[in-house]
């Protein structure tokens, strides 16, 4: 190759030039769109709910405009029947995140899809139809929580470990799990079955048919 | 000084021989990683193994924690390896980078022991501070995070001041930002939150922002500078080259973060700039590719280390297939809502860690060996050669299989879990049952086992390479213009 003539595209100069142009201005619009995601995303901001949102129901619900499910806030269904101030919910929450955390959940499962592949995805476990009905979920999920070993849901053998959660962690990873299935998550996961909890329709008349509970 | 083929230190120079310490504890790790990445493996066919025992997590914490160490100090290794040579003078502040070693080796050590033996704690802070953060590849506790912040702005010391006080090449200024951009990232991943989005947000700049930008241009300074000197590239191509590597790089993978802001609760507008930007990513990997080839074979192969030529074209291609071309096939959201947090995403990160960063720095480790020796032959006919040989064909042939088999094994799973089932906890399940999901596994395990066997060759081979070599390495033509 030739020393004496570098044609300037291909120099050295112009190229460490570009480098740093390039990297300076991507560094900048990713700082730029930092701020307006970070505000977003707060607890309480556009597309991620107050704690508190463990107050009233969630629901996943197919929406014309986006396309996909997306999350859905309905009435008032405090979590364990306890109404909670903002304060009070988040200390929940953030007990349930950090049981989650200290348990290392995230290396079997993914949550928001991210982590690891040995067990479900945690996003929408709230509303998950294997819970059975909604009236009892809360402490089907405590109990399940507390000591899963002896309560295999497949066919495949794989169990969950009992991770030493206290009654008081599980109830806590409960209400983190109830907030987390109303982040708004651009629809993942797609085409998710939920579980009912449509309010039970007036008995008719004395004949009460029996409810199919999923053995858990 | 020694007899030709006897590992001696005084082979080496100053950061040298910091360095061979470095890749010493690297390798064992590397051998850790396999070993727990088998138990989790065996763990997928037959769920009761070490149930309760060492549980599913603990063997996977292990696996991908020994990972990113190894690979850390596989790279610290190699820039301390190329330092001096790299800025015509000794490391500034040497008896610091040693103190750092065993600091940092002894913290490892510590960190696994917890993993190992107390596995969990309550689900208070002070779990977080001491025990694990529960948080994929950056698990290591707070108490831990800070140490290795000190170690590496001691490790940064010794390479900005040795640069400053010697000469500052291209290689050198290229390195030293980016150490820089390293190290601070580090920090986006160091604080408690309970929001969740918030929390894999910041993660995300830690876990994207290494590998698919500054982990990228670290191996970028290191392979220009392996050019150089297994096969005498001159040295104005190779840092033309790193510039438009940076450029492209940076340029990509910067923006390219927002592949990871589709489905976390982060806006709508990142599914456009994400899956633009990150689409763009394997042109520098194209680049590289084309480089290293392209002086591969302007110098007729001819080197002075055929193993780490060997590891060095391994990178070129196993980064643009692993990265580039696996990194691409999910990266569009479209895509990517189905295939997201399945064993595609396993297929991908196996193949890019390795084909990335795992193969530069056992090449690294071979330029290590050879100069250990008192820079013995390396290039053709080397007694026990065919260990080399063996090892890199078993550890690829392992890494493919393994590969394929979660690719297949990913392509059900968003088909019968994520498309059909829509992700429930009866439909990870049937997916998990499906034939062609447990049939991948079974391959996953075959591929492994020929890996793991790979390994042992590889461990061997280190520690005899060159052993009782009576020749002097071949001397490859540096032209004054890549010294300059
Ligand atoms: C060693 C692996 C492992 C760890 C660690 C683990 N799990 Fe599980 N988990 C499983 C497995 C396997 C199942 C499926 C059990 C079944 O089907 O019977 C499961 C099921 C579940 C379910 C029901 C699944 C669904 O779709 O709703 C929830 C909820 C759950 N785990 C929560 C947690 C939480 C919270 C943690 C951390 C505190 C955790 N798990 C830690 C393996 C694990
Ligand atoms: C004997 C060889 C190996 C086996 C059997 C093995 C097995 C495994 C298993 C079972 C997992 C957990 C996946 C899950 O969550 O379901 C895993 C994760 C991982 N392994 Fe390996 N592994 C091996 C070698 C390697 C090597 C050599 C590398 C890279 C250098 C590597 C990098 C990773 C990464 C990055 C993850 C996390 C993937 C993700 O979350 O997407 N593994 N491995
Ligand atoms: C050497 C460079 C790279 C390495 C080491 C790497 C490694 C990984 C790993 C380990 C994961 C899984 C993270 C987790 O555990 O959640 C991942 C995810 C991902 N990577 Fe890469 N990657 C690289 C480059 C690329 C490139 C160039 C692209 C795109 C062109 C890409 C696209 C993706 C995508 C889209 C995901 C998300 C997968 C999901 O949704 O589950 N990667 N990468
Ligand atoms: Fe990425």
């Amino acid at each position: 190759m030739s020393e004496t003539q570098t044609l300037w595209w291909a120099s050295e100069s112009f190229w460490k030039k570009m480098a740093v142009w390039i990297t300076a201005g991507s560094a900048v619009v990713l700082i730029f769109l930092t701020f307006d995601t970070v505000n977003q995303i707060t607890a309480g901001g556009k597309r991620v709910p107050p704690y508190s949102v463990i107050n009233n129901r969630i629901d996943y619900v197919f929406d014309e405009k986006r396309n996909y499910q997306v999350p859905v806030i309905g009435p008032e269904e405090p979590l364990f029947g306890k109404v909670l101030n903002e304060a009070e919910a988040m200390a929940l929450v953030s007990r349930g995140k950090l049981t989650t955390q200290a348990k290392n959940c995230m290396n079997c499962h993914t949550l928001l899809g991210n982590g690891a592949y040995y067990a479900p995805d945690l996003t929408k476990s709230w509303l998950d139809p294997m819970w059975g009905s909604k009236e009892t979920r809360e402490e089907t999920m405590v109990a399940f929580l507390m000591d899963p070993t002896d309560k295999l849901h497949n066919t495949i053998g794989r169990r969950m470990p009992n991770l030493g959660i206290t009654e008081e962690e599980a109830r806590a990873t409960v209400a983190f799990l109830k907030w987390m299935s109303a982040i708004d998550t651009n629809g993942f996961p797609g085409n998710f079955p939920t579980i009912d909890q449509s309010d039970p329709a007036p008995a008719p008349e004395s004949v009460s048919a029996p409810t199919e509970t999923p053995a858990l | 000084m020694a007899a030709l083929g006897t590992l001696d230190s005084a082979n080496l120079n100053g950061g040298q021989k910091l360095a061979v310490k470095f890749f010493t504890v690297a390798i064992a790790l590397f051998g850790a990683q396999v070993l727990f990445g088998m138990l989790a493996g065996i763990q997928y066919l037959n769920p009761d193994f070490l149930f309760g025992v060492l549980d599913f997590s603990v063997n996977r914490m292990l696996h991908i924690n020994a990972m990113v160490v190894w690979l850390l100090f596989g790279f610290i290794g190699a820039v301390y390896w190329l330092l001096e040579d790299e800025s015509g003078t000794p490391v500034a502040g040497l008896g610091l980078g040693n103190l750092m070693f065993w600091v940092f080796t002894l913290a490892v050590v510590v960190v696994v022991l917890v993993y190992l033996l107390v596995q969990v704690g309550p689900g208070e802070l002070k779990s977080i501070w001491l025990i694990n953060e529960g948080r994929e590849y950056i698990e290591a506790p707070r108490w831990a995070d800070i140490g290795i912040v000190v170690c590496v702005l001691i490790f940064f010391y010794n390479v900005a001041a040795t640069f400053m006080k010697g000469r500052f090449t291209g290689i050198g200024g290229v390195l030293v930002l980016d150490l820089v951009a390293l190290a601070g990232l580090y920090l986006a991943g160091m604080w408690y939150t309970p929001n969740i989005s918030m929390d894999q947000h910041w993660w995300w700049w830690v876990i994207h922002l290494w590998v698919e930008a500054t982990w990228e241009v670290l191996v970028g300074c290191l392979l220009a500078y392996g050019l150089v000197k297994t096969m005498g590239v001159r040295r104005r191509i190779v840092e033309t080259w790193l510039y438009i590597e940076v450029a492209l790089l940076f340029g990509s993978g910067i923006l390219g973060l927002g592949h990871h802001y589709f489905w976390i609760g982060t806006p709508e507008y990142w599914l456009a700039i994400g899956g633009f930007f990150s689409a763009l990513e394997p042109i520098p990997l194209v680049a590289m590719v084309v480089h290293a080839v392209f002086d591969a074979g302007h110098h007729k192969l001819k080197s002075s280390n055929n193993p780490a030529l060997a590891w060095m074209i391994a990178q070129a291609f196993g980064n643009f297939f692993g990265a580039g071309v696996w990194g691409f096939m999910h990266t569009l959201p479209q895509i990517n809502l189905y295939t997201h947090g399945t064993q595609w995403t396993a297929s991908h990160g196996h193949l890019a860690f390795f084909g990335a960063y795992a193969t530069i720095v056992i090449a690294f480790v071979y330029l290590a060996v050879q100069k250990w020796r008192g820079n013995v032959w390396m290039s053709g006919d080397m007694a026990g050669g065919w260990k080399w040989k063996w090892a890199i064909f078993l550890l690829h042939a392992g890494m493919i299989g393994m590969t394929m088999a979660l690719l297949v094994t990913g392509y059900e799973q968003s088909q019968v879990e994520r498309a059909i089932g829509g992700s429930s906890w009866i439909a990870y399940f049937e997916a998990q049952a499906h034939v062609w999901f447990v049939q991948g596994m079974n391959w996953r395990m075959v591929s492994g086992w020929m890996f793991a066997t790979g390994f042992v060759l590889l461990a061997w081979d280190l520690m005899t390479i060159g052993k009782r070599e009576t020749r002097p390495a071949r001397s490859v033509e540096v032209p004054a213009a890549a010294m300059a």
